[in-house]
């Protein structure tokens, strides 16, 4: 049936943009006591991420209600046996998102360490935990005929972290690496060499993680079977020396784009690896949420992809004009005397 | 307590907190956005203040209504599972949709809203706003779309397990879901106004920036007083249709228990619903329930006791929210009447008494927002999909109690704290004033 495979693939996408727009903005949030010295610091730091946070969250709103649109059992399994870790996922979004329009709104110093403390929790436990789910989602979880049989303690698995520990050093470069071309001077120099500070260790993690995938999931199997998949974990890789490479020649903007596309292909070197399962289960394969078993009808498949293949579109188109409009750096100055900033 | 219990208040604690925001938002985004067109059509500075002061409170409001609008999303799939998976065919498609072509529209304008005063030209700022304006209304269209399906399920069949849809179309045009779209949308526009007005009143009290503020409430009150009476006239037709489609949901509204034709309606009324009967009944005026169900003043009004007992909705909340509703409605109608009057022909900056109760009346539309709410989802129990699919069967059988007590809490504690900030900051900024 080809529409499931159409929203098979739709599905990656969208999750795999939302990760490279929102991990900018998370990484650049768990980095903000560490890259904001001063409050100078932090207001550029949030004003940075101010004009477009919203818009890349609303990635997130959409694969979801993607996922329950095409994949509505897929979307009610994992929404509630995930409970608890989306539970703080959620918490945790709400915390952020309310920060930074609220942060510049009183003066009093305990006001903004509040706020700054919002900013960074709430933007380091959602890279965390959406590692976590996703590690458990390609390992797949122990669901079978009697139901659920996982919890949260059981998401924090060696593999569920470690993949959370993956989502979090590679939003933290790609966090820095954005602060870095949206910023001048001492906190452009201070991030760019941060990045550069962090990128072995991620290198590490993303090693330590290819390796373990092997073992703990069933993803090569599709790449085995298929070996011209390879393409997709491979330009992952390269992406990701091409980081390093773009940092040493202090192209900043290039490396953010390889960045950016280091992510987009580990979501899709994952994704790839679990067709046709959405969701595997690790107890009985029977039981695994496939494209096949937990898909819309196929009426409801084709009115979607009409939507989509008619709007996606024209949100990217708009979305690229307003990051033009934005595309230069914010200064401290430009903070200050700007009344409408946060 | 089980786990259908508490989810079912914790969905309902979670929606009537979202919508303590959407409804400014919706109607505040207009105001905001018709202020800069008069501003850039006249170049009158006064306008570009209120602008920035409305718009203001209108970003404050907006972002508790974006980060409590996740929860809703992700609340289907957490603790209604089972629904999810039942009519997730039919619903699932609006909700992806809503964030397809109006979320993204909104969020993505509003960040150039809000950050690009020097950095695009006058007319691409003032279009910013009217696109945020534009996609929370379309946002709400799909949403309550998908609501209008839940009360009225059209375009489905009953297939392989579950409900799947056949004619997307009927769902666009079900009479219940664009009609609630109408009159929620407008409720939205009286918060909104009512809003301002009340803010203005306040600062008229004090005699402060008196051309600012009565300018300011005159837009309000023609904004308020047409958003009324529109309210009223689709609040009207919706109760027809909920006489046609949801016969026991209109029974309860009126506390209706016997069937018969050309019923009257009761003034002062307090239903029994243990003896199935009304025990206090005072100044009947004939024909009106009937008139309301039907446009026809003989009507048949199916009486609850049509139904057995475990189909009726709970009667006291439904009825009572219901009169609630539609008398602080008239109230509101008449407020802003005055309001238009006076702010026009009257001199409103010395009319005290007015202007404190126009003060106090700011809650007055949040309050009958959320009864219309109660009345539409209470009185759709037992049924979470009418006539489809009961509360009772709709929700997650994976979860546990421990984990909605501990969800329950956090969202109280959560949006509790964050209703308090959001109403410090709201009161600091509005008491502020403008920008000298």
């Amino acid at each position: 049936m080809e529409f499931q495979i159409i929203w098979f693939v739709l599905w990656g996408v969208l999750w795999a943009v939302y990760f490279m727009l929102d991990g900018f903005v998370q990484g650049a949030g768990m980095l903000h006591y560490v890259l904001g010295k001063s409050d100078g610091d932090r207001r550029v730091l949030i004003n940075t991420i101010g004009p477009v946070w919203d818009g890349n969250e609303v990635w997130l709103v959409t694969a979801g209600g993607a996922t329950f649109a095409a994949f509505p059992t897929t979307y009610a399994i994992m929404f509630s046996y995930l409970y608890t870790a989306l539970l703080l996922l959620l918490f945790a979004l709400i915390i952020r998102g309310v920060s930074y329009e609220f942060r510049g709104k009183s003066e009093g110093a305990g006001w903004k360490k509040g706020w700054d403390a919002a900013i960074c929790i709430g933007n380091f436990l959602p890279a965390l935990l959406f590692g976590v789910a996703f590690g458990n989602i390609f390992a797949g979880l122990p669901m079978d005929a009697a139901g659920y049989h996982g919890s949260l303690l059981s998401l924090l698995n060696p593999y569920g972290l470690l993949t959370g520990v993956l989502f979090v050093m590679l939003f933290a470069v790609h966090g820095a690496l954005f602060v870095s071309v949206k910023t001048r001077d001492d906190l452009q120099a201070r991030s760019a060499a941060l990045a550069k500070k962090l990128w072995p260790a991620l290198l590490a993690v993303a090693v330590a993680f290819l390796g373990y995938t092997n073992f703990a999931t069933k993803l090569y199997d599709n790449y085995l079977s298929h070996p011209v998949l390879l393409i997709v974990p491979l330009l992952a890789v390269a992406a990701l020396l091409g980081i390093r490479i773009f940092m040493a020649k202090e192209m900043l903007l290039t490396a953010f784009a390889s960045s950016c596309l280091t992510i987009l292909l580990v979501v899709g070197t994952g994704v790839t690896g679990l067709f046709p399962n959405l969701i595997p289960s690790n107890m009985d394969t029977a039981y695994s949420l496939t494209i096949y078993n937990s898909s819309s009808s196929p009426y409801t498949l084709k009115i979607m992809t009409v939507v989509a293949f008619i709007f996606v579109p024209i949100v990217i188109l708009y979305k690229i004009w307003v990051y033009r409009i934005f595309r230069a750096p914010v200064t401290l100055d430009e903070v200050l005397e700007n009344k409408e900033a946060y | 307590m089980d786990v259908l219990t508490l989810s079912r208040l914790q969905f309902a604690v979670t929606s009537m907190f979202h919508f303590i925001f959407v409804p400014l938002t919706l109607g505040l985004s207009v105001l905001t956005a018709y202020m800069e067109t008069r501003y850039v059509m006249t170049g009158d500075e006064t306008y570009l203040k209120m602008t920035k002061f409305w718009g203001k409170l209108f970003l404050v409001n907006f972002a508790l209504g974006v980060v409590t609008g996740i929860t809703m999303e992700f609340q289907f799939g957490m603790n209604w599972a089972e629904y999810s998976k039942y009519v997730g065919d039919i619903f699932g498609a609006p909700l992806a949709i809503e964030a397809t072509v109006a979320f993204f529209l909104e969020s993505v304008f509003i960040g150039l809203w809000i950050f690009g005063w020097d950095k695009v030209s006058k007319k691409v700022h003032l279009l910013s706003i009217w696109l945020v304006a534009f996609a929370t209304n379309l946002s709400a269209l799909w949403i309550l779309l998908a609501n209008g399906w839940m009360q009225h399920p059209v375009g489905y069949v009953l297939r392989n397990g579950r409900a799947e849809m056949v004619d997307f179309g009927a769902l666009l045009t079900n009479p219940y879901g664009v009609l609630k779209f109408i009159h929620t949308v407008l409720s939205g526009y009286m918060v909104a106004a009512f809003f301002v007005m009340g803010i203005s009143a306040y600062h008229l009290l004090k005699k402060n920036r008196i051309d600012f503020f009565k300018c300011s409430f005159r837009i309000a009150a023609t904004f308020g007083l047409v958003s009324s009476i529109l309210v009223f006239l689709t609040g009207d037709y919706s109760a027809v249709l909920v006489a046609e489609t949801q016969p026991a949901k209109f029974a309860a509204m009126e506390s209706v228990w016997e069937t018969k034709r050309g019923v009257g309606m009761n003034l002062f009324l307090v239903p029994n619903e243990e003896q199935e009967c009304n025990e206090f009944e005072r100044f009947c005026i004939p024909k009106v329930v009937s008139y309301l169900a039907f446009h026809l003043p003989n009507a048949e009004i199916k009486g609850l006791k049509e139904f057995p007992r475990d189909l009726r909705p709970p009667v006291l909340p439904t009825f009572l929210s219901f009169r609630l509703m539609a008398g602080l409605g008239m109230f509101l109608l008449l407020a802003s009447l005055l309001g238009s009057i006076l702010s026009r022909w009257g001199k409103l900056e010395d009319r005290t008494l007015f202007l404190k109760i126009m003060l106090l009346a700011i809650p007055a539309p949040y309050i009958a927002a959320q009864l219309g709410w109660i009345v539409a989802e209470v009185g759709r129990q037992p049924w979470i999909v009418y006539g489809v699919m009961k509360t009772s069967d709709a929700v997650s059988r994976s979860i546990s109690v421990s984990q909605v007590v501990v969800s329950l809490a956090g969202f109280t504690l959560l949006y509790g704290g964050l209703g308090v900030i959001d109403i410090y900051l709201l009161a600091k900024i509005a008491k502020k004033g403008p920008e000298a």
